[in-house]
């Protein structure tokens, strides 16, 4: 696997465009090659060990005012001159594209983090070690989760002259260990493999477990929360995908207002997709960089690829997507800034006897202890957006719930179900706290990740218990 | 070397490094999607992948490799490094895995189709397209949508016992969604649904939905959804649509008679399962109106396959018989695992990732009334139709829906119309409520079933037809 080959073959491609299509043809093409693997584990046991090497090819065209994408996995010369024609051949069947933004100028790409070789050629031995760790420390209780590896080597080119290629690697774990029905969680996403301690996550989860034995019903309502930074992510990931989407701004269907004070003013969102090994271009070539979407509570910029930038008369921000013409641009590394000068740190863990390990770090201790009635929430799951506009979401809480009174967690809640504005719940005077530490979360797909402190809210609603 | 070649070679490498039993599949798929939007083609995208995939077993230790090339070297180290994953696993092993017997044919399979919806001109679906999302433009929409896909699917299936099976699986569907925006919301009508109807059918199914002719309705609904009245909040009888109940059994039936879910397999991620294996064959789910089948062989639906992706043939089976739960979804090593004998529900979505358990169609057989019938024996309640949010907890117990569009029911008549109507329950609370069901049944198709990890999306079908729900809670709002 080599640069080279990657940046010949999309070469290739964009050269059969210009030969099949004319000089007048515009062309830009991406290979990715990929290895990814996960290792799965269930009931304390390896049930699924997968790994896949992958090549994707993916081109689009824009001809005679017309535009078509095509893409495969068949990179040989044949399999290449196939994509070509029939992509060729679709964009001149296809209506007009009024809207099409041109093609990325010659830009060099940014310099990514560097690659951890060892994580991106990890063994599934390794993997299962990490596996084997957590489960021994989840001290004899049910565990399940994964740890997964991916490396990925991608090239691009286009009829500009634009040409990019980067490699990025992420290893990431995530696994529960489970008590009578009661879930624990611990999540991480890294750079490096070598940084994942199956051991530490594995006592981690196990101690919310154990702390989220017994739990009681509470009475649906408002309650002041604690959101863990699995929690906090959730929200991340809908407002980049709903609020800070330059194609759902354009057609009126995000929150965003740019310059409006939407957010509290404890609120810093960037979006940073190098701030961890990642890609230095997106699907367009343009190269990827740090942008603040919400700066102290004011809302800056929504993320933007060629084609909504050129109806807003802005400029791309680097977050095309394939498939963006239809999903819009994304933000896919947002980070909610910590406090800069955190809570101060509780002496101990906030808790009693029987919810002892509902708070496994001193960030979450701190913003627990000035809370008089409330709930700390662990993770969120299940969220669906029933109004994008407003982004009102209904989800459910889960892998561990407790009570706070006087700020103690004083015991485990059954789940909850909720109804909420998440613009709204982070609003002027809505945040209260935040944590001091970023934590960054796994996303389901290698190359997107959230992270953010634990967060204290001052209202959350919760529409139904988990008995209905 | 054909495509049985490259899949031999990797199940004989596999067992020449170890495994005690092996499969591969070689997967073709060929795709393709438009969407548009306010009367200009916004995307098409075609995409053509073709790879194999080998799964080992060692002991009780599985492995799965997945690679882009059929060459005869490439298959055979594919078949090795899925026996050295399997190893890996036994580092941290399970229970013994067995698998129950099933026949290894020789077979060829394809799915029914008049149209080929890859042979249509691209033209003519873009006419289509357009010319629905420019009516919904004109008929007040700010936001008009359209969306068409295909697939075209070949497999070919190796296993150790002796499988050799093709298939060829045409899928295609699409649909139109109009969306108005107001002052801090937006209201959406679709049709048929959100994301269209899907079938393993050609694009006669397409072709059938007549998108033009239901345009300008959906946008004069979406716009007139701003002003109407907001659903109220209480508890009343509901009505649903058959859409919207086909999502509901999908929910809180399909996924959770799902086996691997049920073991635990899926406990970190999707969840796992109310239901407890000791209790098959005399829990009381739902009503007696409630008999919900597992059938893979239903023509066009989309669910429907010959064989699943271990082999097994496509079987008919009950899930739920007068209201009681007597079957589940199950692979060759989850049946084996939970003392059954059939497996049958096993899939992959491409042939880079691994077969698991997954729907097929899993559906309500017709019942004896109509939806008019329904209404007209309903004094106050409302009436929901078409899925805009869903949202269901790890053991597929407590959900809660939004639909697109409520009407009230009052006095055994239809009367206006209602905005962001939402209800919420408890899965078999609220299936032992349903007290009456139409028998106008339609097939319909869920193409976006998310699962595993790495993620999986299942194409996944659910006869369904309109029903009502005694005290069901409705309204629920942030």
């Amino acid at each position: 696997m080599s640069a080279r080959n990657e940046l010949e073959l999309a070469g290739q491609v964009v050269e059969l465009v210009r030969r099949l299509g004319g000089p007048a043809a515009q062309a830009e093409a991406v290979v990715t090659r990929a290895d990814l693997a996960l290792t799965r584990f269930a009931n304390s046991a390896i049930h699924q060990n997968v790994a896949e090497s992958t090549v994707g090819v993916r081109l689009r065209v824009h001809i005679d005012g017309r535009t078509a994408a095509g893409s495969g996995s068949v990179v040989t010369t044949d399999g290449l001159r196939a994509l070509v024609e029939r992509t060729l051949v679709a964009a001149r069947l296809c209506p007009p594209d009024p809207g099409w933004p041109g093609l990325a100028p010659p830009t060099p790409a940014p310099a990514a983090p560097p690659v951890d070789e060892a994580t991106a050629h990890a063994e599934p031995d390794q993997r299962a070690d990490r596996v084997g760790a957590f489960v021994a420390a989840a001290g004899g209780l049910t565990t399940a989760g994964y740890c997964r590896t991916a490396h990925r080597s991608s090239a691009f080119v286009n009829s500009a002259g634009q040409t990019a290629y980067g490699r990025s690697a992420e290893a990431a774990m995530d696994g529960i260990a489970r008590r009578d029905g009661a879930d624990g969680v611990a999540r991480r996403c890294v750079d490096r493999l070598s940084d994942l301690d199956g051991a530490e996550l594995g006592a981690h989860a196990a101690a919310k477990a154990q702390a989220a034995a017994d739990p009681v019903e509470l009475p649906p309502g408002r309650y002041e929360v604690v959101f863990e930074p699995a929690a906090v992510a959730d929200l991340l990931q809908n407002l980049s995908w709903y609020g800070f989407n330059g194609k759902r701004y354009a057609e009126r269907q995000s929150f965003a207002e740019p310059g409006a004070a939407q957010f509290d003013r404890q609120v810093t969102l960037v979006d940073d997709p190098l701030g961890a090994s990642g890609l230095p271009f997106d699907a367009e070539g343009t190269g990827r960089r740090a942008l603040t979407v919400v700066e102290a509570g004011t809302t800056r910029a929504v993320a933007h690829d060629r084609r909504t930038a050129a109806e807003a008369g802005a400029e791309s921000t680097g977050h095309a997507i394939a498939g963006g013409a239809t999903w819009g641009p994304m933000a896919r590394n947002l980070r909610l800034s910590p406090a800069v000068a955190g809570p101060a740190s509780a002496v101990g863990r906030s808790t009693t006897g029987a919810a002892a390990g509902a708070v496994v770090d001193a960030d979450t201790s701190a913003l627990v202890a000035d809370v008089r009635r409330g709930l700390l929430v662990t993770d969120l799951w299940y969220t669906r957006v029933l109004d994008p506009k407003s982004l009102v979401v209904t989800g459910l809480t889960r892998n561990g719930v407790w009570l706070i009174e006087d700020g103690t967690v004083v015991r485990a809640v059954r789940d909850l179900r909720f109804t909420e504005s998440y613009p709204r719940a982070l609003g002027p005077g809505a945040v209260l706290g935040l944590g001091s530490r970023a934590v960054r979360q796994p996303d389901r797909v290698d190359g997107a990740w959230w992270a953010a402190p634990s967060v204290r809210l001052a209202s959350w609603h919760f529409t139904g218990g988990a008995s209905g | 070397m054909t495509e049985f070649d490259a899949a031999a070679a990797a199940v004989q490498a596999a067992l020449d490094a170890g495994a005690r039993y092996a499969d591969a599949r070689v997967m073709h798929r060929r795709y393709e999607s438009m969407t548009a939007r306010n009367g200009d083609v916004e995307e098409l995208t075609q995409d053509e992948s073709i790879g194999l995939g080998v799964r080992a077993l060692v002991g009780a230790s599985w492995g799965f490799h997945a690679v882009p090339d059929l060459s005869d070297a490439a298959a055979r180290d594919a078949g090795r490094r899925a026996t050295r994953t399997a190893m890996a696993s036994a580092r941290v092993p399970g229970p013994p895995v067995d698998l129950v017997a099933v026949e290894a044919v020789t077979a060829s399979w394809a799915s029914g189709c008049q149209i080929d919806p890859l042979g249509v001109p691209l033209s003519d679906k873009g006419d289509l397209l357009v010319g629905a999302t420019r009516t919904m433009a004109e008929h007040g929409a700010d936001l008009a949508e359209g969306l068409y896909q295909i697939w075209d699917t070949a497999k070919w299936f190796v296993s150790s016992e002796g499988h050799r099976i093709d298939q060829r699986i045409r899928e295609c569907g699409g649909g139109i969604s109009a969306t108005s925006i107001g002052d801090g919301e937006t209201q959406r009508r679709s049709w048929p649904s959100y994301r269209g109807q899907y079938g393993t059918t050609g694009w006669e199914l397409v072709e059938s939905l007549d998108l033009a002719a239901h345009a300008a309705q959906i946008a004069e609904e979406s716009r007139a959804l701003l002003t109407a009245p907001q659903c109220p909040a209480g508890e009343t009888d509901l009505i649903l649509g058959g859409e919207q109940l086909a999502l509901q059994i999908h929910e809180s039936v399909g996924h959770a008679i799902e086996l691997d879910r049920i073991l635990g397999w899926e406990a970190a991620f999707a969840g796992t399962s109310w239901l407890d294996l000791a209790q098959l064959g005399s829990l009381r789910y739902g009503s007696e109106l409630m008999n919900i089948t597992i059938d893979p062989t239903i023509p066009g639906a989309l669910g429907s396959f010959g064989f699943d992706d271990e082999g097994s043939p496509a079987v008919k089976r009950d899930a739920v018989r007068d209201g009681r739960w007597v079957g589940v979804l199950a692979g060759r090593d989850s049946a084996a695992m939970a003392g059954l004998d059939y497996g049958g529900s096993v899939r992959a979505d491409g042939w880079a990732r691994l077969p698991m358990v997954r729907m097929t169609n899993v559906g309500l057989e017709p019942g004896p009334h109509t939806l008019d019938e329904i209404i007209a024996a309903t004094d106050d309640g409302v009436l929901m139709d078409l899925n805009r949010s869903w949202s269901i907890d790890d053991k597929r117990l407590n959900f809660q829906f939004g639909c697109e569009v409520g009407w009230e029911i009052k006095k055994g008549r239809r009367g206006r119309m209602l905005r962001n109507p939402t209800y919420t329950g408890i899965g078999p609370l609220f299936w032992r409520s349903m007290d009456m069901l139409s028998g106008e049944t339609v097939p319909w198709g869920t193409p976006n079933c998310g699962k595993g990890q790495p993620g999986q999306i299942g194409h996944t079908g659910h006869p369904a037809a309109p029903a009502r729900f005694r005290n069901v809670r409705v309204g629920v709002s942030a």
